[in-house]
């Protein structure tokens, strides 16, 4: 009888300690859940008009006399001529009683900086319409597009508001019109960087990005894979192969800037490889990435069952034979989830990069490894820090793109792992 | 596996032939992040309105940026150097010896420093010496040598003149140029104002320096992180807090924060360009002439940096907050740079 009173007595208190565990398990993930959705709407509410851009659209006169450019003008030609008078003019005809010379100014500052090369770009395309007169619709001025989309308070008085009443009155004037259009901002997936808010891209970080990824996957996949194979498989158990196990731990482990250290001083300053480019980061980030592969690999490769590589030994096949046609193919899906996690990390990574000369303004897009170009998350940090405030919407769309890449990489990290998972 | 075998055996092979194939049709630019946004705007509009590439800009800082750029000659080294400071002449010396002989000068315009407070606060008017006896470390008391923790909390404490607000000022970390030039320009212009510490540069330069240029660490000065913007920020949520960064984040945010006096000069365009206004510095960059004619583009690109429309006085770079020179200044600038006069220090 005391027995079962001091078992149920026990019983309450270890059911106790059961609820008060399970509610802070839950009570973690929930604050957890909660970090991430306000971060998530932070940057989500403050990307999101940097996803629309302005447009203001005007009547230019293309006078093919003006120009000195005709049909048949070649493209250099076209190039060398000065459209920014058009537009200056097509402006003066919207608001013809703009006398002073600084209201001038103010008023040509109404359009992109952009808009004289987005004009010329047509021409090029289509030089018919030299003579004439057609509708553009121009890129606004980050200003005028911080206005529209009201991140400007247009109540406030005038004294607290970075659009004087002037500027605002044109604004109105051209929005009561019909001439402020606000459309999708195809021109953030399609142009590299620029110092204008308005015209900065994504591209070309996207484009670097995918060219250091490149690089490190086809450097340090081939390499990660060998090592780990001959570790689980070939290595004999010695103290050196020990210490080789140790140092891979270790090296996953080492801060990513010592990588960048280590690539100023071998591959630019003693191989003299080109600074800011893709390969030089690709390579860095595979030292970076390499432990991190082979501790995944391994992990699958001493998953596949003994039976396995038994049963193939026992049928005549070689030691290679075996690794090669029955264990790696067993143990493929774990590498690659280890792989495009370790790729992952590498997209996010920024600082090894920092040492390398990729935080530089390259406004093209990159055409090969080897031409300067930045990456993601250093878009991130050169655009944060810029002066002009129509950067910090395209700073938070830039984060939202980089998530979404990782989010994506991850869900195939996840979907292989599901599809391809054995059971033994 | 044998795809992926081929894909990855393709991909290094296209590496190492990419590499080879190397030259370098573009320009490469490095230097100082206070040079970097006016820099970087020139040649955004040379890369767009030419058919050359568009520059590389790296931010490197303006030591870092002169120590690759003197290693020598050759496409793998940059061909211009900006710089919010003069070339030094240990630096010069340097370049002279790794064969870069000739090197030209080309002084763009000029940044101020401000110290800036809340749009809706009162105005503050500094000297340089409030500056010094607010921010230093230790300060002098009324005793000639002596030295003592800085005790001031209040403005009005330092000079009866000033508010009686307390000292609380946002400000770059020691890693910023921003904060080099601040703690030279106008710390120990402040500093030197005391004749027994002005005696010590040549007895002990050390003492010096560490009394003129160290920053108390009392929670009055608030190392504010290299984003002058977030600065702005703060500023708009403290009226009492003062903080320091670059003209030009002054002038696109004119309508948030309003710059200090110093030594009754208001930081302005005329007053900075007149040197009125105490704590500016010039902007250089520096040109590798061996570089010109190998680099395509060099001389379209410096063409275009010194042309009226960019540095002249209603050029585009002073929409983003530079200093223009004034009209003699920019002659003499343009014939320079157009001789490509070579830099005797």
């Amino acid at each position: 009888m005391n027995n079962t009173n001091a078992i149920k007595r026990s019983l309450k208190k270890r059911h106790l300690k059961e609820r008060i565990f399970k509610s802070t398990g839950f009570f973690s993930i929930a604050v957890a859940i909660l970090f991430l959705a306000v971060l998530l709407t932070d940057i989500v509410n403050k990307a999101w008009p940097a996803f629309w851009q302005t447009k203001i659209e005007l009547t230019v006169q293309l006078d093919a006399e003006k120009l000195d450019l005709d049909a048949y003008s070649s493209k250099p030609a076209i190039m060398a001529a000065d459209f920014r008078w058009v537009i200056r003019e097509a402006l003066m005809n919207r608001f013809p009683d703009v006398k002073s010379r600084q209201d001038k100014r103010t008023l040509y500052a109404l359009t992109s900086m952009g808009a004289e090369f987005q004009l010329r770009d047509m021409v090029i395309d289509n030089p018919n319409l030299i003579g004439q007169t057609i509708k553009v619709q121009f890129m606004a001025d980050d200003d005028v597009d911080a206005i529209v989309k009201g991140s400007i308070d247009r109540t406030l008085p005038e004294s607290d508001r970075r659009v004087k009443n002037k500027k605002l009155a044109w604004i109105e004037s051209l929005e009561s019109n019909g001439q402020i259009t606000t459309g999708f901002n195809g021109s953030f997936f399609a142009s590299g960087d620029s110092r204008e808010p308005e015209m900065a891209g994504i591209k070309g970080a996207i484009i670097g990005s995918l060219y250091t990824l490149l690089v490190t996957l086809s450097l340090s996949f081939p390499v990660a894979v060998a090592a780990a194979i001959y570790l689980e498989e070939f290595a004999p158990k010695n103290k050196l192969i020990d210490f080789i196990e140790i140092n891979i731990n270790n090296l996953a482990a080492v801060p990513s800037i010592v990588f960048g250290l280590l690539g100023l001083a071998v591959f630019i300053n003693f191989f003299n490889l080109p600074r800011s480019a893709p390969v030089v980061g690709g390579i860095v980030l595979s030292l970076m990435t390499l432990p991190t592969i082979i501790i995944a690999s391994r992990s699958a490769i001493k998953a596949v069952p003994p039976s396995l590589r038994e049963a193939a030994l026992g049928l005549g096949a070689s030691k290679m034979q075996s690794v090669f046609h029955h264990v790696l193919p067993a143990a493929l899906p774990g590498i690659l989830t280890g792989t495009i996690i370790g790729m992952a990390q590498a997209l996010g990574e920024t600082a090894p990069l920092l040492m390398i000369g990729m935080v530089a303004f390259i406004a093209d897009i990159p055409q090969s490894v080897v031409d300067p170009s930045t990456v993601l998350p250093i878009q991130v940090f050169l655009w944060a820090d810029s002066p002009e405030r129509g950067f910090l919407e395209k700073t938070s769309a830039a984060i939202m793109v980089l998530l979404c890449f990782l989010i994506a990489m991850n869900a195939i990290a996840i979907y292989l792992r599901k599809k391809f998972e054995k059971k033994w | 596996m044998k795809a992926l075998k081929k894909i990855s055996l393709l991909a290094s092979l296209l590496t190492v032939t990419q590499i080879q194939a190397a030259g370098r049709d573009y320009i490469s630019v490095v230097g100082s992040s206070t040079v970097y946004p006016f820099s970087t705007v020139v040649a955004e509009r040379f890369g767009k309105s030419t058919s050359f590439k568009t520059p590389k800009i790296e931010s490197t800082g303006t030591g870092g940026g002169m120590k690759l750029f003197c290693k020598g000659t050759g496409i793998d080294t940059p061909d211009i150097s900006n710089a919010s400071r003069r070339i030094k002449a240990s630096e010069l010396t340097m370049c002279h010896q790794n064969g870069v002989n000739h090197v030209v000068e080309v002084l763009i315009g000029y940044d101020g420093i401000v110290v800036a407070n809340d749009i809706h606060a009162k105005t503050f008017n500094l000297t340089r010496k409030d500056l010094f006896l607010a921010l230093a470390k230790e300060v002098p008391t009324s005793n000639e040598g002596e030295l003592v923790a800085n005790p001031y909390t209040l403005w009005s404490q330092v000079n009866a003149q000033l508010p009686a607000v307390k000292i609380e000022v946002l400000g770059p970390p020691p890693t910023s140029g921003t904060r080099d030039a601040f703690v030279e320009l106008a710390m120990e212009a402040g500093c030197k104002n005391f004749p027994w510490i002005k005696a010590t540069k040549s007895s002990d330069k050390a003492q010096y320096k560490s009394i003129c240029h160290t920053i108390r660490e009392d929670g009055a000065y608030i190392e504010a992180g290299e984003n002058d913007n977030l600065i702005i920020q703060k500023l708009q949520k403290n009226p009492d807090a003062l903080g320091i960064f670059g003209f030009s984040f002054l002038d696109q945010n004119a309508d948030l924060v309003k710059g200090a006096l110093i030594d009754g000069a208001a930081p302005e365009f005329a007053t900075i360009a007149s040197g009125e206004y105490p704590v500016s510095r010039p902007l250089y960059f520096y040109v590798k002439k061996a570089h010109v004619a190998e680099i395509p583009g060099m001389q379209e690109f410096l063409n275009e940096f010194i042309s009226e429309k960019a540095m002249g006085e209603t050029g585009y770079l002073t929409d983003k907050g530079l200093i223009p020179l004034d009209v003699d200044k920019f002659n003499e600038v343009k014939t320079d740079t157009m001789q490509m006069n070579n830099l005797a220090l």
